[in-house]
């Protein structure tokens, strides 16, 4: 049996169809979801992809969260549906508070397109399993707003509760606090990170490197075997 | 204008002798007398709007019509080209039922006076391009060029430009794959901004700009119109900029790439369901533009009323709904039993669509407002039959001076020490330094099919996951070269292209280009147009790649100065298999490098001249097209065979450029040697055309070798990829680390 993975699409999501590749290749169904319809569709888990999901010309999230599709995708990632965003997704998850903090325009004032180091703190979440804790990965990063922020108690509380899942090496590409990449929710169903996974997934392509197939093996895996 | 009473049809010709203000619309006298003769009375202001920007320079390619016939009369037998010159696209047949379109287009006018918005429509624009033709788009390159790299206004320009065609390609999900970045104070107050965009179809979906089948609707959807862009065809892109005119700003458009997204979703969704019967995108003369080509060139006439036109400022007049070129606007022609579900896909991605008139079947356009006939034209005359001119053209006097100023008696680098900091003077140099400041800004993987970007010779994409199939494109120009020599000049940037796109693997197939020139009125501009489309043309004719389309940017000089001639070149190739593709960055320590070609002392209008010397004069290198296509089918073969892990064209820098290059990308040192029958500088500096360096892996070295023989292609060994340096032995080491830095903080340093 194989599970069904969900991936958003709003008007201006960008990497949904190459998230859908990205799950067929790690063995997965990838589930096309409308911004516009509730229902889930009896999905196991859900994707927010990249892109700019309503044009983002106000703060990049802040209208998706109110979008039909999310007021389910909250309600299930509160009762444990894992959720996985990724860079836009990333920061729909922060404005819908299903992730503390929110994201700034990069320090720089740059858009920035790199293949990006980073290491891997927390491998117990949904997404993380099939890599280790400390192992050290390059996943493309693209994006205007990547720049992670949050009040120091929260930052804190973060890293004292290892909820901290990636965090950049060598450089920081968009002046995110404490060089966080990515961070997860209390109970580990919710991850959201700046970086694309699904750019990693196929040597001939993107990156040219597979390091984001864990993720997409991870959640896989964790639902075949639920 | 008077607004009272309304001007139309019937009140034009009982007033015969109101004034109307042709001249600031950007007509000539006689253009405009011809217009009165052609209508058979005074135009009404609506038309006269839609002459003066249909018969605009910018649309109607009056001075340079003449000489584009040659790519017609020119064109060699392809069985590739599947929609040749004048839709809105060319289409290539790639195989396995697979169909590309590709073009290059200017925003060279609009991105100077407003460098962010300039360059975002000009992507947008292009991309339109692509849909109208039936195809998704997958990829923008963006050949740049710009004043010198440390005067004080390429830094407002450069950034502005950089950001704006990332601004609206990031967000439209098309990865940037190519272009280039060049610095010249020729092109000080006309920076050149190209763009480019490739669009995959299948055969059967390629769709045409024309109107047909009496009774069917016209849709235009998309954004609102609004007061932007109006005049901007006519005014902004056929006049030479002059300090002492009004500020133009307000002539430029602004962009919604959220909006031009959605308008690509929506507008595949109803190809896919077949809903489409003629399609155009509303780009430069807007309304004017999309109504007069579909009408013209469908089978009938069409009926339109401008007072359907959804409006994002009412008090606009209809004079100004059709030159307005707000952006993000389509036009598409429906049969009236599939409006329904046109409209219910615009819905569904809340586009905003309206039947704004419909197909006639009798030869006029025709355009109400307010219930008066305000346009009764024969549609032809509007889009085709502008007018057409022969400008007189003339060899400039300075151009044999120029070319007597030889740059093969330049003072050379006689010892190592002497070559060594020439290397790093030229890696560093803004031309040939990283370009990876300005490419980051551009997203290069999304749609998951990226296979090679820049700084790579050509970007290519994969377009079908399961066979593998891929297409190439590589874009090049070089008006140093063009300015000694356009014949030359421009048959130079074609063998750049064509070499690169083969370079990586990859088989040339087809052309687009952009010719930046300067004033057409100016006979010495109009020679070095005359001359660079004669040479592209037999150029094309002889490597068996036709010209599918392309654009003309005139008027690019500032006061009496023009830019120097840059004919910027597009080649499209096929790769059966993307997995076989040539990187750039050399893969593995041992390996042979051979350099492939001829090498001659050539220097004229080469990057060593100008880095060294700031020097410009004397001939172009040689051209050799028959050299440059067996070049081209031995990178084939190797890469199809997998005799060769690396290859890197040599162009602008010469030998050494490529190998500092190869050995960055890869991480891996390079130790050369002087072959036999060259001095060290021509060895390192030559910008011979027709070569390229290759990295062979040991075990392939007599089959490559023999294939070359064989085939009758000079091969010569010239060193090994090793260790962390790049050394030519006897004369100079530098270490990777130094070249890093010399080669990469240019750009950020300057810019940043």
């Amino acid at each position: 049996m194989t599970a069904r993975i969900g991936v958003v699409t709003f008007p201006g999501s960008l990497d949904d169809r190459d998230t859908q590749r990205a799950i067929r290749l790690a063995g997965a169904e990838p589930v096309a979801l409308w911004h516009k319809d509730k229902n889930l569709h009896q999905v196991d888990a859900v994707v927010l992809p990249g892109g700019f999901s309503y044009g983002d010309y106000l703060r990049a999230g802040a209208i998706s969260r109110f979008s039909p599709v999310m007021e389910t995708v909250i309600e299930q990632a509160k009762a444990g549906l894992p959720v996985l965003g990724i860079c836009n997704g990333f920061q729909i998850l922060t404005e819908a508070h299903l992730l503390p903090g929110g994201m700034l325009g990069n320090d720089h004032l740059h858009f920035i397109c790199r293949d990006q180091k980073l290491r891997v703190e927390n491998a117990d979440t949904a997404w993380t399993a099939d890599y280790e804790a400390g192992q050290e990965i390059h996943i493309p990063l693209k994006n205007m707003d990547g720049r992670y922020v949050a009040d120091e108690h929260t930052l804190d509380k973060l890293e004292a509760e290892g909820r901290v899942v990636f965090r950049y090496l060598d450089v920081n590409p968009n002046g995110s606090l404490r060089d966080i990449a990515g961070i997860t929710n209390e109970a580990g169903n919710v991850v959201g990170l700046m970086p694309h996974p699904e750019h990693a997934v196929e040597p001939l392509v993107g990156s040219g490197r597979t390091d984001g197939l864990p993720f997409f093996t991870s959640i896989l895996k964790k639902l075949v075997n639920a | 204008m008077s607004r009272t009473p309304l001007d139309t049809v019937e009140h034009a010709a009982g007033t015969p002798d109101v004034e109307l203000p042709w001249a600031e619309l950007g007509l000539k006298k006689d253009e405009y007398e011809r217009v009165v003769e052609i209508l058979g009375r005074r135009p009404t202001g609506a038309e006269l709007a839609m002459y003066s920007v249909m018969w605009s320079e910018h649309c109607s390619y009056k001075s340079s019509k003449v000489h584009l016939r040659q790519f017609g009369e020119k064109a060699p037998q392809s069985d590739a080209l599947l929609v040749g010159i004048g839709e809105n696209a060319g289409v290539v047949d790639v195989g396995q039922g697979y169909a590309v379109t590709f073009k290059v287009e200017s925003h060279n006018h609009p991105s100077y006076v407003e460098p962010y918005q300039g360059a975002a429509t000009g992507v947008g624009g292009i991309v339109r391009d692509i849909i109208a033709m039936g195809a998704r788009p997958v990829a923008v390159v963006d050949p740049l060029r710009f004043g010198a790299a440390d005067h004080p206004d390429t830094k407002r320009v450069l950034p502005g430009v950089v950001a704006g065609i990332g601004g609206y390609g990031n967000c439209l999900g098309l990865p940037n794959i190519g272009g280039e970045v060049v610095f010249d104070a020729c092109y000080q107050g006309n920076p050149l901004v190209n763009a480019g965009a490739i669009g995959v179809m299948r055969h059967e979906d390629i769709h045409l700009a024309k109107a047909s089948g009496a009774g069917n609707k016209v849709i235009l959807y998309g954004a609102r119109t609004g007061g932007d862009g109006i005049g901007g065809a006519s005014i902004l892109a056929s006049e030479t900029f002059d300090d002492a005119k009004p500020s133009k700003r307000p002539a430029v458009q602004v962009g919604d790439p959220f909006q031009e997204k959605l308008l690509i979703e929506c507008t595949l969704e109803a190809f896919r369901e077949k809903l489409v019967v003629g399609i155009q995108d509303l780009g430069a003369a807007g309304l004017s533009c999309a109504t007069s080509e579909l009408a013209s060139n469908g089978s009938g006439g069409m009926r339109v009323t401008l007072d359907d036109v959804p409006l994002r400022d009412s008090t606009l007049s209809p004079e100004e709904i059709l030159m307005s070129e707000s952006q993000e606007r389509m036009c598409a022609v429906v049969e009236p039993s599939k409006v329904d579900r046109f409209l219910e896909i615009c819905d569904k991605w809340d586009v905003i669509a309206t039947v704004i008139g419909e197909v006639t079947d009798g030869d006029r356009l025709e355009i109400f407002w307010h219930g008066g006939k305000i346009v009764d034209v024969d549609p032809r005359t509007v889009a085709h039959d502008g007018p057409v001119y022969e400008r007189p053209y003339a060899r400039p006097e300075w151009q044999d001076a120029l070319q007597a100023d030889d740059a093969n008696a330049l003072p050379r680098p006689t010892t190592g020490a002497e070559l060594k900091d020439q290397v790093l003077r030229l890696v560093a140099s803004p031309n040939q330094a990283s370009k990876k400041w300005i490419t980051s800004q551009y997203d290069h993987f999304v749609q998951g099919n990226t296979v090679l970007a820049q700084p790579e010779d050509s970007g290519m994409i994969r377009i079908d996951e399961e066979t593998g199939l891929g297409v190439a494109i590589a874009t090049d120009g070089n008006g140093r070269y063009a300015k000694l020599d356009p014949y030359a000049g421009a048959q130079l940037a074609l063998s750049e292209a064509y070499r690169n796109v083969a370079t990586t693997g990859a088989k040339p197939l087809a052309v687009s280009d952009c010719l930046n020139f300067g004033s057409p009125e100016d006979p010495a501009v109009m020679w070095q147009f005359a001359e660079a489309i004669r040479g592209l043309a037999d150029a094309c004719q002889q490597l068996g790649t036709p010209v599918t389309g392309g654009n003309v940017s005139l008027y690019n000089q500032t006061g009496d100065v023009a830019i120097h001639p840059t004919p910027v070149v597009a080649v499209l190739g096929v790769i059966d298999d993307v997995a076989r593709r040539t990187p750039v960055a050399f893969q593995e320590e041992g390996q042979l490098l051979y350099l492939l070609g001829d090498t001659r002392e050539e220097f004229g209008g080469s990057a060593w001249s100008q880095v060294v010397h700031d020097h410009l004069g004397g001939l172009p290198p040689k051209v050799d097209l028959e050299r440059e296509r067996l070049l081209g089918e031995i990178l084939i073969s190797a890469s199809r065979d997998g005799m060769i892990d690396a290859a890197h064209d040599l162009s602008d820098g010469g030998l050494i450029q490529a190998v500092v290059e190869s050995a960055l990308l890869g991480g891996k040192g390079a130790r050369l040697v002087v072959p036999d029958g060259l001095d060290a500088f021509t060895f390192l500096f030559s910008e011979s055309a027709g070569r390229a360096v290759v990295a062979v892996p040991r075990s392939e070295e007599l089959r490559f070798n023999d294939m070359c023989g064989a085939r009758g292609l000079p091969v010569t060994r010239i060193g090994v990829v090793d260790g962390d340096t790049v050394e030519l032995q006897g004369e100079f080491e530098l270490s990777l680390e130094e070249l890093r830095t010399a080669h990469e903080e240019t750009i950020p340093a300057l810019l940043a």
